[in-house]
């Protein structure tokens, strides 16, 4: 047991299982399973990024990703769901470009990562030398003020604002369309 | 206690062990403590109704009541409706129970030193968050697949209120840890250490209204009435678990209060000075780790049955709103989330960036000083490395934070 190497072991469980049911959104016939799925996958997704320290940007995408499947959900099942159970079977044909269309992007993505050195990854002693550090504050202060992995580089201030106004903006929006309209419409029509 | 266990044995068992020690504690505390609350429910009920409650079964107070009833449970048969899809409608209950369980690894019972914590996460409080929110996808699979239209709405009315009260939740949640400068609910705790008035729900006024925002939201969140329109008994029968019998049935409740107490401990983390007690009777016993280290885990010990006993109070509060307040429509928990809640959250989220802006280092309505030496000095975050401090460059430690924001004194 020893000679087991244990984050390997739980990075090729969580991927295993992210894989797994993934393969299972893309088979399953029925939407609220699809969903089920698609959270399992989401979450062993989280794991990962438990497993490679970035502890806030796994619970980041159990908030975002596996909360924002709940909405998704919820509007499959009032959008879809006419009769009880409803199932989604997808032709042949369409496994067929659906299939080919993936494989294509599978291998173009294994290429791009087997190709490029940088990517090649670290030798044991060099992984087991680098310090567990708390990420949230970095993340923090790179975003509003100096990026700490390099000090002489500035921070996304700027980005952090636009997209936060941007999303202000859409927030309003959706407020403004979705609000009750007076009824305008009079007793001649 | 990985690392102590791996002195002793292999490293992958002092890892297992150390796990299954942690997992036994929390899911007994989970266990039992619903095994208490429904008891309890049951007797509050009772008495704000001028009843006695259970009386017979287990001597006195009928406190062997609710084990009955579970010995009960055990034995009904497990009924499931015909047109179901068996496969959520097997698993849904333990989605539920899952996601409330996993929410108190990452809570602290005492902090210091040596935290009483399963995982000591430095953004816990955003973990819990996310964790908790997950509680309700056992309720929509189960509303979803049980083939009854009853469960169906209440599946749905829990979706949009759980969806919407997250907001202003998150929004009361920022406030202490905007205050205490970090996620990390183990410094959040022991930055309110000493007595009373230095929780943060005397910090200002806005933080004493955010609290009380909070609570609201957190009943709101787990389902609690007067909000509980996902179970709405007069007009959907049971709502989600209409269709649920035996022990199914029970793992949802088992859920509903972990999920309870898991709110009350993380607002009394967060507002009520957690294992802190309202006078410091650990540190005038000496209670604290400088003594030895038997000495520091008695009064973590002790700080353990201080944040039990304000989570069971915070239950009890939610229970005592329960049996006094009459149910609400739709519409209206819709609008005390967007009209109210969230309204009053951003308000008193901004009015307390400003307050710690304009008074720093004052505590009880910005009556007190803070003494120079707690913001000075952090025991559990060291200003280490100090980085040269030129005008292009801010200062900052080597774990990321600023120095001159916490550690310096504003002037």
């Amino acid at each position: 047991m020893e000679s087991i190497y244990w984050p390997s072991f739980f990075f090729l469980l969580f991927a295993g299982v992210a894989c797994a049911f993934a393969v299972a959104v893309v088979l399953s016939a029925n939407i609220v399973r699809m969903a089920f799925y698609l959270v399992m996958s989401l979450a062993a997704t989280a794991g990962l990024f438990f497993l490679a320290g970035a502890d806030f940007v796994a619970a980041m995408q159990i908030l975002i990703y596996v909360g924002g499947t709940l909405v998704l959900l919820v509007f499959g099942v009032m959008l879809t769901s006419q009769e009880r159970f409803v199932s989604m079977k997808t032709a042949q044909g369409e496994m067929l470009v659906a299939g080919l269309v993936g494989a294509c992007l599978f291998a173009l993505l294994v290429w791009a990562a087997v190709s490029v050195p940088e990517w090649r990854g670290l030798s044991r002693a060099e992984v087991e030398a680098i310090p567990i550090e708390p990420t949230s504050a970095p993340l923090g202060l790179g975003l509003l003020g100096p990026r700490v992995d390099g000090l002489d580089r500035s921070g996304y201030l700027l980005i952090f604002e636009i997209i936060s106004v941007h999303l202000l903006v859409v927030l309003i929006g959706a407020a403004y369309l979705a609000r009750a309209k007076r009824k305008s419409i009079s007793i001649a029509d | 206690m990985a690392e102590f266990l791996s002195q002793y044995t292999w490293t992958w068992l002092a890892y297992t062990l150390a796990a299954l020690v942690h997992i036994f504690l929390l899911l007994n505390l989970v266990a039992v403590g619903a095994l208490l609350f429904i008891w309890l429910e049951r007797k509050v009920s009772g008495r704000i109704q001028d009843r006695l409650g259970p009386t017979r079964v287990g001597g006195k107070f009928g406190w062997l009541q609710t084990l009955a009833d579970g010995i009960k449970l055990l034995t009904k048969e497990d009924l499931m409706p015909e047109g179901a899809d068996e496969f959520l409608f097997k698993l849904a209950p333990y989605v539920s129970f899952c996601a409330s369980l996993s929410a108190f690894m990452a809570i602290p019972f005492a902090g210091g030193e040596y935290p009483f914590v399963a995982l000591h996460l430095n953004m816990a409080v955003f973990f819990i968050l996310a964790v908790l929110g997950l509680e309700v996808f056992g309720v929509i699979l189960a509303g979803y697949s049980s083939a009854s239209k009853w469960s169906l709405f209440g599946a749905m009315r829990e979706a949009a209120q759980v969806v919407s009260y997250e907001v202003p939740l998150g929004m009361c949640a920022v406030v202490p840890v905007l205050l205490a400068g970090s996620m990390d609910l183990v410094y959040i705790g022991d930055r309110q250490a000493g007595d009373l008035r230095n929780w943060y729900i005397f910090h200002d006024p806005f933080t004493f209204i955010t609290f009380w925002v909070y609570f609201t939201c957190a009943t709101a969140s787990v389902n609690r009435a007067p909000f509980d329109l996902a179970e709405a008994e007069s007009e959907l029968v049971a709502g989600f678990h209409t269709e649920y019998s035996g022990l199914r049935w029970s793992f949802f409740f088992m859920a509903e209060y972990g999920s309870m107490l898991a709110v009350s401990l993380l607002a009394s983390i967060l507002f009520l000075g957690g294992w802190h007690g309202p006078l410091p009777i650990g540190s005038w016993l000496g209670l604290t780790f400088e003594n030895g280290f038997w000495w520091g885990f008695a009064g973590n010990v002790m700080g353990t049955l201080n944040i039990l006993l304000k989570g069971v109070v915070g239950v009890t509060v939610m229970m005592w709103v329960r049996w006094t307040l009459p149910r609400l429509r739709i519409d209206q928990v819709i609008t005390t989330c967007l009209k109210y809640c969230v309204p009053i959250a951003a308000v008193g989220f901004l009015g307390a960036t400003l307050w710690q802006y304009w008074l720093p280092h004052k505590q009880f309505f910005g009556l007190m000083q803070v003494p120079r030496a707690s913001y000075e000095v952090s025991e559990l975050r060291p200003p280490a490395n100090e980085v040269a401090d030129d005008n292009r460059v801010a200062a900052v430690t080597t774990n990321g934070v600023p120095l001159g924001s916490r550690h310096l004194p504003m002037e």
